[in-house]
């Protein structure tokens, strides 16, 4: 970040910035018009960007700006809306359901974080030691990725059946250990959704990890060995310390896709059972989109904002707390 | 990110590779030969088993009875083998139809994504109008609303769109211009266009070349592992997406595959459910392990560039 800011500053900054590559360079001779604007390749860098301008403006900006109405709004689509200040906000944090539904996201985001994240970092670091045949080990581990959620979900939920001879149940039988419920218990359906969810998304991660374990200067590890550090010293003292980015990285980005989770709770549970597994997407989806609640899109659109408002302050915390450590 | 679009050998960077955490002397000494070698066969029946082995057992009871993959789910074709269970759910439960409407919404998807994604980033890296930096800067604001919670407002806008007096529920272009609203195409688009060499586009301006033909004949063949990678991504992202389009596609005639499979699965039998879901995955394993070298990098990119 420059000292001076760019917005602020007058024509200095600006004639520093590296000029466009097309069309003949800026003069500043008598006035701007349009047919000067055209002549200097103005008309023609407006036709590129249209296609973003328009797509961003009207499925992105807008709907940002929409929703921050709405959460003010009381709308149903067949009246006009009318403004209801922050009527919205105060029947969702007085929603008997908000505080379950905060405590489920929680307790999925924590098992996800638990069961997750360090199973990436160690296949990862032991894939980067493998000589032969490592495209083979990475294919595998990316696999469950490209299956598309609804079928890992359904499939999985099959996987589940709470009969004795349901596939995992059969499994723990080969052990000794008697039929579980699954999602159809209280205790065991938020565990059994993050199972599934780390099955599907965990590919991703070792990927990334092996694409910076390629990046750590070599030379280190020499000096590591040159000084007499084992294997495990050499992970400890070399590995870990030269992938901290990346492991902070993945970390606030799990927890802000976690906090989204919806697919896991609405096509195993829907949030069932007894709201076990009723998480604050599923909430905001039952409030705009839920037969049993109507469509209540001001509650939805002030839970959303909410959602957006804490990850967003989250981030930021993080960000902070964690950046005298990650650019040591 | 390398600007040339030279392809990468694998051996070199395997063997570079290998002479880091474990040096090339220490693989001579048998302790670590025979406990790196174990560690990593145990690695490797951990990946089939846990990683492989639901997607074996998926294509293995696709084509089972139902009856036996009730009562003996792990056993390997005790009764012999129900292909008819494919062919049930290609024609009777029109898995056919739904998959047409799946290619039609991912290629429309990846198109859309293509044109806003190469079009803008060319505008923003190589033409550099003035206000880029303001654009610029509302695209990333972007990365920091995740796109769920758009979904309300996008849904009463595609319902109740402004200006125009017309739904656009049960029209794909409700599903194709939303995605193509991707920010991070466009990051990882211009920071691809960043790095191209100026002195070419320079040359080229030179040699009477105006901002279009540029675009067509120097960018855009210049930059082709970039739009190899995005190109996947966009295809397999709506290959997997199910919230949105269930929202707004609510005829099942249109309805995508990952959209109708929680329906099929209410009145069909186990065994011809399961084929379904196996023939749903059929397209996304064989692109991945055909193109599995633009995944694997941009996965990695991915995390670079979050980095």
């Amino acid at each position: 970040m420059s000292a001076v800011d760019p917005m602020t500053t007058e024509r200095p900054q600006r004639e520093a910035a590296p000029r466009s590559a097309v069309g003949p360079p800026r003069v500043h001779v008598g006035r701007r018009t349009p047919a000067t604007w055209v002549q200097q390749g103005g008309l023609s860098k407006l036709i590129f960007l249209l296609p973003l301008l328009f797509v961003f403006g009207a499925f992105s900006w807008y709907p940002i700006v929409r929703l921050v109405m709405m959460a003010l709004q009381h709308t149903n689509l067949v009246q006009p809306a009318t403004w209801v200040g922050l009527k919205n906000f105060s029947e969702v944090i007085h929603d008997p359901l908000f505080l379950i539904a905060l405590r489920n996201t929680a307790e999925f985001a924590g098992l996800a974080l638990i069961f997750g994240y360090p199973i990436p970092l160690i296949m990862a670091v032991l894939m980067s030691t493998v000589r032969k045949r490592r495209g083979l080990y990475a294919v595998l581990a990316y696999l469950p990725v490209v299956i598309p959620p609804v079928v890992a979900v359904l499939l999985w939920k099959t996987f589940y059946d709470a009969a004795s001879n349901g596939v995992f149940n059969t499994v723990l039988g080969w052990v000794g250990i008697g039929p579980q419920q699954w999602i159809q218990s209280q205790s065991q359906a938020m565990p059994s959704l993050v199972l599934e969810s780390t099955w599907a998304n965990a590919g991703s991660t070792v990927i990334i990890y092996l694409a910076a374990l390629v990046g750590v200067n070599h030379e280190l590890y020499e000096a590591a060995s040159v000084d007499g550090a084992g294997l495990w010293k050499k992970v400890w003292h070399v590995t870990l310390p030269q992938l901290r980015t990346v492991l902070l990285i993945t970390m606030i980005l799990q927890l802000i896709g976690t906090a989204q989770v919806f697919i896991e709770p609405y096509l195993f549970t829907q949030g069932g059972p007894a709201n076990a597994t009723l998480t604050v997407m599923l909430l905001i989806y039952n409030y705009a989109f839920g037969n049993s609640l109507g469509a209540s899109y001001g509650e939805a659109a002030a839970l959303s904002l909410m959602l957006v408002g804490f990850l967003a302050v989250f981030s930021l915390v993080y960000l902070r707390a964690t950046r005298a450590w990650s650019s040591q | 990110m390398s600007a040339r679009p030279v392809r990468r050998k694998r051996r070199p960077r395997d063997v570079e590779a290998a002479q880091g955490l474990v040096l090339t002397d220490d693989w001579r000494r048998p302790s670590v030969r025979w406990g790196l070698g174990t560690t990593h066969f145990v690695l490797l029946v951990l990946l089939v088993v846990i990683g492989l082995g639901p997607i074996l057992w998926l294509a293995k009871s696709a084509i089972s009875p139902t009856l036996d993959t009730i009562t003996s789910p792990l056993a390997i074709f005790p009764h012999g083998f129900a292909w008819g269970n494919l062919s049930t759910a290609w024609s009777n439960v029109d898995v056919a139809l739904y998959l047409k409407n799946t290619v039609v919404l991912a290629i429309g998807s990846w198109a859309f994504q293509i044109v806003v994604a190469t079009s803008g980033a060319y505008a923003l890296s190589v033409l550099r109008p003035k206000y880029g930096n303001v654009i610029m800067a509302l695209l990333l604001m972007t990365l920091f609303v995740p796109a769920v919670v758009l979904l309300v407002p996008l849904y009463i806008e595609v319902v109740h769109p402004p200006l125009l007096h017309t739904s656009f529920v049960n029209n794909y272009l409700a599903v194709w211009l939303p995605e193509a609203a991707s920010a991070f195409n466009v990051v990882l688009m211009k920071r691809f266009f960043d790095n191209l060499p100026r002195e070419i586009f320079e040359a080229a301006r030179i040699d009477g070349c105006g901002p279009f033909r540029l675009f067509y004949s120097i960018v855009l063949p210049m930059s082709r592992p970039i739009l190899g990678v995005v190109s996947v991504f966009a295809l397999l992202a709506s290959w997997k997406d199910y919230l949105w389009p269930l929202l707004v596609l609510g005829d099942p005639n249109l309805q995508p595959l990952s959209v109708r499979l929680p329906e099929i699965q209410q009145f069909t039998p186990l065994g011809v459910f399961l084929a379904a879901l196996a023939l749903t995955c059929v397209v996304p394993i064989v692109g991945f392990l055909v193109f599995q070298r633009s995944f694997l990098r941009g996965t990695g990119l991915g995390g670079a560039l979050k980095g």
